[in-house]
């Protein structure tokens, strides 16, 4: 192997030649004084550089990936430059903000290049648990499936489990048009990080963002469809170094948007296969979780700064299935999940949000007096078991007929009826309060004999309930 | 990038492992410090002249041809005062001299010592110049919190002749406080603290069989599936079952001396959340903050795998030490299964044969090895103390016949099974309770029948029967609904709901239900069943049996956990009169 030192690169190792091209790694020998993880860039002969990263190194030998792919790379001739430092981006609020970027962070938008700003390497650090503000200032979407029962809250990594074809953008969309504090407006972000989605989805979105007139706060790194695969990897932990500036140092409420997780494992087991590494689940590398936890763990907020993240990963389950790797290691990652359900979809409910596997682990502090109301969680909790029960019903009635239930369980179909229609239902662009959520909540729990409500405590029955049964009653 | 002949340097790195030569300079299972920023890892092969090395920081920027320092000793954890109140990652590391240090982000590199040497504790000695010690043995006492008194022991290994001790008064862990003469003449200079390797079990005299329960005021698992000192239990669990929870509320509530809680691989956000709760929690029984007796390890998912392989040793070591004071302490692992994924993690970069699902074969070893560090035990020094483990297990996709929970349950002897289907009804703790169980049962029905009740078996007995019949006649309801059954039939039905809802349900966001204590427990099963008993009285009456749902004192029953906390049996009996009362009304109605 040839090296190439010359006074264009200050700092940077320069050789020439590949051993060994295999799927979307390299491999070159001979390499000295290089790190493991370090950036490089492949030139091919035409003279366009692509980058990669160092996967591994031993004393004279660097697997390296390359984002870009290797297609069209040749043995002999391509020359590789280890520039000696991590993947970095060059962050700052005026130059990120209101822009598009592909997937490794190059403006898509004919804009400049960001160049003043802080330099950030996209892996990010932990955070220390001890540094962390545990998340309870509620968000609402203004959509009741959420709001009532899976309730979102600032700083939370709440992921949307859809399938293919299901309207996961749509609701995320909604979410990003009608995602409010109940008590104040601050400075806010949206980035939004694509992996591998259609040029029409994210499209989708670049409308949405533009029809709600937030374009100007968001920031969009696109790895298209058609895009490298192995890029993948790197967009997430971009969009995310981005929203951790903006939001730590910039004080601002970030809202980040990652879609779809599923095509960012499958780069990932692309390059372990290519290693050669042994797989575990259905192919997926061994540190699945732990890539994975990389990038879902950097949510949150931090003590003594004003800022949060508050993440949204979609993914759409393999064949709707959630025990799948891919949506099973997530829901132990992140705080809950809201899952997309296709009879529901195909009932043409939406958003067809299955509340019974969906969850929303940092509900309990975000609801309640004060946040939300104070009959908030135990509502929340007659309705998953009421909800629970009249699904019961409903597969007993589809084996014995209605007829022969008794006159509870028909009340319990006539709950589950209501539910999807008045509860789940609503429009695209229909954003309802937190307290109207909660009076339909009311409305449908009422549908039942008190006996029944076991989770409700006395009072509140008579507070908030009682009322309702009147009213249903006329 | 200059080498010595002597020096080891690295020769491979594949994320944190990383291969050095030459190898003899290392022995197996050694500290080392890898690299210019001392990044701190530990020799886990041997092979011809290569060791391999797990590094427990992000290995990012390490090149080949760098400098390992071989530290001499195994991995090892410091044991003394300052460790109750603190948290501690993987391997160690204070993690809020980290933030003092640091800021809010965790970098990598020597981080200074893991208890802190500036701190001043005051120390009674009590032996006296001249005594023969052996190890484990008490030299003095150190108060540590308002809870626990530090007992400073003779490490183990060391003995002989105390030729000096240090008066009553304030040292730092850097002050001698104790010179040990050994009988071969050699001289030990004791400080407040001493070092133990994480992978070696600490001695102990005598091993007991455990006796008495572990109360958690749980009332699903101190009635049906009780846990006993030094036992292990395992909690599985697909995400979402509750987990999390239920190990937070055996923390919280377990009356333990101490508790050493792991959070090993899972999310920032859960440690901050215990953080934030236990200082501001009261032990039921001290009234003190819970935080006074309670070491957190946290090594979330997003730091280096490897130390999360660590966590594990670490947190079982220190509670180890605290038994040998004489305590008994309660260790929760979570997730066990989050540890046992970075042993496959490593194993799959060194390129090990897998055995069942990528896992490595020493799986099933390691585990048992880890529950084997459970025990109640007399310690060197006489004192009976105890470790108990509860480990958390998440099996992908909520499959319990995958490799971890397999394992798991051939050395536990409690197993929690948490069930989605109850969880995802929000009915929590989800523990199912016909596919659970506790082989302590019998171990501390004794305890029951003296402290709490002479009747609790057959309480318990009748109890787990209902939801059997319960189960049974669950399959029919799916077919053919409830209306179906006849009335006795439906009366078990029903009472197991009760029983369901008002028993085995317990709120951990409810301030008076979250904890139950065994009176409470006790007491509230013998209200509910004794209703159900006498709704057999109505059944045969041949009442239709919703007429018995109807008077006021069902509201009670129901109402019962939330309101009273089981000091006082008043309540409880004077609802069983009540009991009587309306269901005798319900009687007499029906004759007149």
């Amino acid at each position: 192997m040839e090296t190439v030192t010359g006074p264009a690169m200050k700092g940077a190792l320069e050789y020439i030649g590949l051993d060994r091209i295999s799927g979307p790694l390299v491999v070159i020998s001979g390499v000295r004084g290089v790190g493991f993880g370090e950036v490089v860039e492949v030139v091919p002969s035409d003279g366009q550089s692509r980058q990669g990263r160092i996967l591994s190194i031993s004393e004279d030998v660097a697997v390296v990936e390359v984002f870009e792919g290797t297609s069209g790379l040749a043995q002999p001739t391509t020359r590789v430059r280890f520039l000696g430092r991590p993947f970095e981006i060059i962050v700052s609020r005026e130059e990120v903000l209101g822009r598009i970027f592909d997937g490794l962070g190059r403006p898509l938008d004919g804009g400049p290049v960001p160049l003043r700003g802080e330099r950030r390497n996209i892996n990010g650090l932990p955070i220390n648990p001890v540094a962390r503000v545990y998340p309870q200032d509620f968000i609402q979407t203004g959509i009741s499936a959420i709001d009532g029962m899976n309730t979102l809250v600032r700083g939370q990594k709440l992921p949307i489990f859809s399938g293919s074809g299901l309207p996961h953008n749509d609701l995320a969309a909604q979410i990003v048009r009608q995602a409010r504090l109940l008590t104040e407006d601050e400075g806010f972000a949206v980035i939004f990080g694509a992996m591998g989605v259609r040029h029409d989805e994210a499209e989708t979105f670049r409308r949405s963002f533009e029809e709600s007139g937030v374009l100007k706060n968001v920031a969009m790194f696109l790895n298209l469809a058609d895009d490298p695969t192995v890029e993948r990897l790197i967009t997430p932990r971009i969009a995310l170094t981005v929203a951790e500036y903006l939001a730590f140092e910039e004080k601002m409420h970030v809202l980040v948007i990652l879609t779809d997780m599923t095509n960012y494992c499958e780069a990932l087991r692309e390059v372990a296969t290519s290693k050669g590494e042994v797989p575990s689940r259905k192919g997926y590398p061994g540190y699945l979780y732990s890539d994975l936890a990389s990038i879902y763990e950097r949510a949150g907020r931090i003590i003594d700064r004003q800022g949060s993240i508050t993440q949204i990963a979609i993914l759409t389950m393999p064949d709707d299935d959630i025990t799948h790797p891919i949506p099973d290691l997530t829901g132990y990652i992140t705080e809950g999940q809201i899952v997309l359900d296709r009879s529901l979809a195909q009932r043409g409910i939406y958003p067809p949000i299955n509340v019974l596997p969906s969850l929303s682990r940092l509900m309990s502090d975000g609801i309640g007096e004060g946040r939300t109301r104070k009959d908030h969680g135990d509502l929340a909790s007659q309705l998953y078991a009421a909800y629970a029960r009249a699904r019961q019903v409903q597969r007993l009635a589809s084996i014995i007929g209605e007829e022969d239930l008794s006159a509870t369980d028909k009340l319990y179909l006539t709950f589950a009826r209501e539910f999807h229609e008045r509860f789940l239902r609503q429009g695209a662009d229909e954003n309802r309060t937190i307290t109207r959520t909660l009076e339909l909540g009311w409305e449908l729990v009422m549908l039942l004999p008190e006996q029944e409500l076991t989770r409700l405590k006395p009072e509140e029955i008579e507070r908030y309930g009682r009322i309702k049964r009147l009213a249903v009653s006329h | 990038m200059e080498s010595t002949a002597q020096q080891p340097h690295i020769t491979m790195i594949s994320g944190p492992v990383v291969k050095a030569r030459p190898a003899h300079r290392f022995s197996m299972n050694e500290m080392v410090e890898v690299g210019d920023e001392r990044l701190v890892g530990e020799v886990i092969d041997l092979d011809e002249d290569l060791a391999t090395i797990q590094v427990y920081e992000d290995t990012t920027g390490l090149r080949p041809g760098a400098d390992v320092y071989a530290k001499g000793l195994p991995l090892y954890v410091e044991l003394g005062p300052g460790l109750i109140g603190e948290i501690f990652d993987g391997v160690q590391r204070p993690l809020e001299v980290l933030h003092e240090k640091w800021g809010d982000f965790i970098r990598r590199g020597k981080t200074g010592t893991a208890l802190p040497r500036d701190r001043v504790w005051q120390f009674t000695p009590s032996v006296r110049p001249g005594a023969m010690v052996s190890p484990g043995e008490i030299l003095g006492e150190v108060p540590e919190s308002q809870l626990i008194t530090h007992r400073i022991l003779v490490p183990p290994g060391v003995q002989g002749t105390l030729e000096r001790i240090v008066p009553e008064g304030d040292y730092t862990l850097d002050d001698i406080i104790a010179v040990i003469r050994s009988t071969s003449d050699k001289i030990h200079e004791l400080k407040l603290f001493h070092r133990w390797p994480v992978r070696k079990i600490r001695p102990y005299r005598e091993r007991l069989v455990p006796s008495e329960p572990l109360i958690t005021g749980q009332r699903v698992i101190d009635t049906f599936f009780p846990l006993a000192r030094g036992g292990t239990a395992g909690i599985p669990g697909g995400f979402g079952t509750g987990k999390t929870v239920t190990q937070h509320q055996l923390s919280k509530w377990a009356d333990a001396d101490i508790i050493v809680y792991i959070g090993c691989g899972e999310r920032g956000n859960e440690m901050t959340g215990v953080l934030v709760d236990l200082p501001k929690l009261l032990d039921p029984r001290t009234q003190h903050p819970l935080i006074e007796r309670t070491i957190l390890i946290a090594n979330t998912s997003d730091m280096p795998v490897a130390a999360r392989e660590a966590s594990i040793y670490t947190g079982v070591t220190i509670a180890e030490y605290y038994r040998d004071m004489g305590y008994d302490v309660a260790l929760m692992a979570d997730s066990t299964s989050r540890w046992a994924e970075a042993l496959r993690e490593i194993s799959g970069r060194l390129e090990e044969m897998p055995a069942e699902e990528g896992f490595p074969a020493y799986l099933a070893s390691r585990l048992a090895a880890f529950y084997e560090r459970a025990g109640q035990v007399v310690s060197l020094a006489g004192k009976k103390g105890s470790v108990t483990l509860i480990g958390a297990v998440s099996p992908p996709g909520g499959d319990f016949s995958e490799p971890v929970t397999m394992h798991t349950k051939r050395f536990v002897q409690c197993f929690w099974a948490l069930d989605k289907e109850l969880a995802s009804a929000r009915y929590f703790p989800a523990i199912n309770y016909l596919q659970s169980y506790s082989a302590y049962i019998s171990v501390v029905e004794p305890w029951w029948t003296e402290k709490v009740g002479s009747t609790w078996r057959t309480l318990r007995e009748k109890t787990i029967n209902i939801l059997q019949e319960d189960s049974r006649l669950q399959n029919i309801v799916k077919l053919l609904g409830e209306e179906a059954l006849p009335d006795d039939q439906k009366r078990i039905i029903e009472g197991a709901r009760f029983i369901k809802n008002d028993f085995l349900q317990q709120s951990a966001f409810d301030p008076v239900d979250t904890y139950a204590g065994p009176e409470k427990q006790f007491l509230l099963l013998d209200v509910i069943l004794h209703f159900i008993e006498r709704l057999a009285d109505v059944v045969k009456a041949r009442i239709p049996l919703f007429r018995a749902m109807e008077p006021p004192v069902v509201a009670e029953i129901h109402r019962l956990k939330f309101t009273q906390r089981g000091d006082d049996p008043g309540p409880f009996r004077s609802i069983k009169e009540q009991i009587d009362k309306e269901i005798n009304a319900l009687l007499h109605r029906q004759d007149s």
